[in-house]
């Protein structure tokens, strides 16, 4: 019997949501507790700040320039290599539960194998799908074709209409605001705890692990879709957290003008996004203007968004609880995580998009090995990349990673990780393409613009991480900073991954 | 802001002569064969409905099928389309082979890319089917 592996995963979380990475709005005392008897990685970057590329990378161990899925929308092939196929074929069972997104979800000739997997069952044609041999999926309310909105029309059909509707007339992201304040995709939402999609992950969860044998070895995936937006959480939790005594974010400039200054210094997409007249990712709002946010907005989006939190972190507990009573507790390993971050108010903006910063690039990523492994306590703050989790994964099963992934497996002191991480952002919609490459390394994050409708390749960003922790301050253009600023360029441009080809195609919005 | 309108093309090339490629695309009744997603498909004149493999009918209206300029075009008239007009070309590249292009026009745009999105899929296994495996 070997070590058993549970990967955590949530959906567009910052990295101070955590009470153990510093946050102090939302309660989270069991992720807190698995970093203190864990290790807590203080720079964890995805190789891309949205879904799809992002979850790709996760599962196949690669950047997304060579898995292909280059943006949401973009299907990953389903021969793709996976992990958790790895993992399988060693012998352990294997399931997904909650939040896959490997495929589009607006589907109406359902083509894709997981949307049409929610209408047949939880076993796949063939036995696994991507190496998972259980599958059941949900997403963020009880649109499309998932597992949970199936459960929900069959057992609750009354909660179809309660929660926010994500998609608007124009199938555009909705712009509608709720709550107090009219705040963008805030809504009250009347599901009770128990029927929301953040339980039904951890009770799907339960039920497959009291599926197995005693001595099974197991690789479960358990994905939440929250605290991703639409913030719509049970409204009788609500109140866990009054916006109006939250504190705005440290990097949300009050005054507009300081906002304005701070994001004329950056390239031009930054403002331009922020006052209306450019949206280069269709996940933002369409129609939603980010200059017209108001503090008060923040306050509300950022409780609302802690209350998931909370809620997540209640309900892993009680996947721990059950793993406890089944008397695994001393040969599990838990890593938590999530797939990308959240501009938060960071630079009046929310959302995300190709910005670079810490808002979506700086993760919550905990790894508590299992105790019987034997492994200390630490907190690294070396970066290391999502990339890194699939081989991290083979090493905790004992296995060689395979030559197809790219990252290494995780440090467990700051003696050790990647010299580099890198990040990358393709996007081509209604005719605005944008092409971002970046580099974390020695303290410094450089990213450049390449050529695109928008920029014209040469634009980047340079920020000191010791220095300039917000990245308020671009040094691109400083002359102080050229030698670094060539240092990391060569080294960006010389460590790119291997390029898919053919290029895979956008067949989908998201 | 973005437009209202969208519009997205895809293309495949497929080593068989625009003749062959033209059969299977220029038939109205045979497109739930070549298009992965379409289930089933009637024909009434210049009225043709297919229904997804989601259960969803979608009502077309006829509007182009040119065997001389290998053109087809067809609306969707029916649910949240607004506005729709997509284009299948089939252009003969004088080599024995050929290319075909679907174009969708849509509003709301986002409707553009679903359907070309799929599309391009679809071409693809045209493609395949056609030309047999490798």
């Amino acid at each position: 019997m070997g070590r058993k592996i549970l990967l955590v995963t949530t959906d567009q979380q910052r990295y101070d949501t955590l009470g153990c990475n510093g946050g102090t709005i939302a309660r989270t005392p069991v992720v807190d507790g698995l970093a203190a008897t864990g290790i807590r990685y203080e720079r964890a970057i995805p190789q891309s700040v949205v879904c799809m590329p992002s979850r790709s990378t996760i599962i196949t161990g690669q950047h997304p320039s060579t898995h292909g899925v280059w943006m949401n929308g973009v299907p990953l092939p389903e021969d793709a290599p996976s992990v958790a196929e790895v993992l399988h074929d060693a012998g352990y069972r294997t399931a997904l539960v909650g939040k896959a997104h490997f495929e589009p979800y607006i589907d109406p000739f359902l083509r894709f194998a997981e949307n049409a997997l929610s209408s047949t069952g939880t076993t796949p044609p063939g036995g696994t799908h991507r190496g998972f041999e259980h599958l059941e999926f949900a997403t963020h309310g009880v649109a499309g074709a998932t597992h949970y909105a199936r459960w929900i029309q069959a057992n609750h059909p009354e909660l179809i209409g309660m929660f926010y509707a994500a998609i608007d007339a124009s199938l555009q992201v909705s712009s509608a605001g709720g709550g107090d304040t009219g705040a963008p995709q805030v809504h009250s939402n009347a599901v009770p705890l128990d029927c929301y999609h953040t339980d039904w992950v951890a009770d799907r969860t339960i039920s497959w692990l009291d599926s197995l044998e005693a001595n099974d070895d197991w690789f479960c995936w358990m994905s939440f879709p929250d605290p991703h937006h639409p913030w719509d959480p049970p409204e009788a939790e609500v109140g866990r957290i009054d916006w109006r005594e939250v504190p705005l974010p440290e990097n949300y400039p009050e005054s507009a003008s300081e906002r304005e200054a701070i994001l004329d210094a950056k390239p031009r997409h930054w403002k331009l996004w922020y006052d209306g007249s450019l949206v280069s990712n269709y996940e933002a709002p369409a129609n939603w203007v980010p200059a017209t946010m108001t503090a008060d907005q923040v306050r509300e989006i950022t409780a609302r968004n802690a209350v998931e939190c909370e809620l997540i972190d209640e309900a892993l507990g009680r996947v721990l609880d059950a793993i406890a009573a089944r008397g695994w507790a001393d040969d599990v390993d838990i890593m938590f995580t999530t797939d990308h971050g959240e501009l938060g108010g960071d630079f009046g903006l929310m959302f995300k998009g190709p910005y670079h910063v810490d808002g979506l690039m700086r993760l919550p990523l905990v790894w508590r090995p299992a105790p019987s492994a034997g492994v200390s306590p630490s907190v690294v703050s070396t970066p290391v990349g999502l990339v890194d989790l699939a081989p991290t994964f083979c090493a905790i099963a004992g296995l060689d990673a395979t030559d197809w992934m790219q990252g290494g497996a995780l440090p467990v002191d700051s003696n050790g990780g990647p010299e580099r991480v890198l990040t990358e952002w393709d996007s081509e919609l209604w005719g605005v393409g944008v092409h971002v490459r970046t580099i974390t390394r020695d303290g410094w994050v450089c990213t450049a613009y390449k050529p695109g409708t928008v920029h014209d390749g040469t634009e980047g960003e340079l920020y000191d991480l010791a220095e300039d922790p917000l990245q308020r301050n671009n040094r691109w253009a400083d002359p102080a900073c050229s030698t670094i600023q060539s240092d990391l360029l060569a080294d960006l441009w010389d460590s790119q991954p291997s390029v898919r080809n053919p290029r895979l195609q956008l067949e989908a919005p998201v | 802001m973005t437009s209202p309108r969208g519009t997205v093309r895809r293309h495949v090339h497929i080593a068989r002569t625009a003749e062959d490629v033209w059969e299977a695309i220029g038939d109205p009744a045979r497109v739930h064969e070549w298009f992965i997603g379409i289930e089933s498909c009637t024909v009434d004149g210049t009225t043709r409905v297919i229904t997804t493999r989601s259960g969803i009918p979608i009502p077309e209206e006829i509007v182009t099928d040119d065997p001389i300029q290998r053109r087809f075009q067809y609306r969707i008239t029916g649910g949240i389309v607004q506005e729709h007009l997509s284009t299948i070309d089939v252009i003969d590249l004088e080599d024995g082979t050929c290319l075909a292009i679907y174009s969708a026009d849509a509003i709301p745009s986002t409707m553009a890319l679903v359907i070309a999105g799929a599309a391009g899929s679809a071409l693809e296994h045209l493609r395949i089917t056609l030309e047999g495996p490798h």
